[in-house]
């Protein structure tokens, strides 16, 4: 599924150089990248759960995911990994995640300005009709932008 | 002020309390590789972490004893704002707990590094408020 545009923004190869960091401490996992979008995964790990009682994955992972899957939507639009800061985020939590479930966080750059980036995209964990939780962002493009 | 209880994902961030500002818990998210972008800065999403986890422990410390405030809050909506990059340093957040109400609770946080007064995220959340088991 996976299929990189001629203008040279290949996420696999980005990702294969990241050794460390938050992505790689969390899991997540490429899945998919289109023209203008991304999707990446985390699987469930109970060390970053709200609460041992429900096991419910905590807000900060998907807010990690849905970041992290928006600013290669991004890149993907720009066609290139350049400098680029996330502006603001609004996730909107429809439902908890199910216990044990992976979560795939698809995100749409649906807007390109030669200052800003437009994203938004949708959680599930399984069945992307039933959502989890939906976002809305914008990231600035930095350096000589667009 | 009540003392607080993380949750298992402020452990994994290596998140823990401070001590106290303006009557609310000041957290610390101490500086790790494993916090870091692409970009060499802290990632979006552990600030965003470090902020929930502030605003539920400002929530827990306005809480009587025994009561659990994990079960009983869960976030509605999260508005992130982010202002200056995350240097890869040691980051704060102290929330603000705007007004706890019958069903949802607001709270306004902050995170900064060196200087309280130059935040480098700001983030709103509203909570919803579910009564505890039999209750």
């Amino acid at each position: 599924m996976r299929n990189v545009m001629a203008s040279g923004f290949d996420p696999a190869e980005l990702l294969a150089a990241a050794k460390a960091g938050h992505m790689v401490a969390l899991g997540l996992r490429f899945v998919a990248v289109g023209p203008d979008w991304c999707e990446f995964a985390i699987d469930y790990d109970r060390r970053l759960v709200s609460d041992a009682a429900t096991g419910i994955l905590a807000s900060g992972p998907i807010m990690s995911l849905m970041d992290t899957a928006g600013g290669f939507a991004v890149w993907a639009r720009r066609g290139k990994f350049a400098a680029q800061a996330t502006l603001d985020l609004r996730l909107d939590y429809l439902r908890p995640s199910r216990p044990g479930q992976t979560v795939i966080g698809r995100v749409e750059c649906y807007r390109l300005t030669h200052r800003i980036a437009f994203v938004r995209g949708v959680a599930h964990d399984g069945d992307p009709d039933h959502p989890i939780a939906h976002l809305a962002g914008t990231y600035m493009l930095l350096g000589d932008g667009k | 002020m009540t003392p607080v209880a993380l949750l298992p994902y402020a452990d994994f961030l290596g998140i823990r309390i401070a001590g106290e500002r303006h009557g609310a818990p000041l957290l610390v998210m101490p500086f790790s590789e494993g916090l870091l972008n692409l970009q060499g800065r802290l990632h979006g999403g552990a600030i965003s972490g470090l902020l929930e986890i502030a605003a539920i422990a400002a929530i827990d410390a306005t809480l009587e004893e025994g009561e659990d405030p994990r079960s009983v809050f869960k976030p509605i909506t999260v508005t992130v704002d982010f202002m200056r990059p995350g240097q890869p340093a040691d980051v704060y957040a102290c929330a603000q707990v705007v007004r706890v109400g019958g069903r949802v609770a607001n709270v306004a946080v902050c995170a900064w590094q060196d200087d309280p007064d130059r935040a480098i995220a700001a983030a709103r959340m509203n909570l919803a408020i579910t009564p505890p088991a039999g209750k």
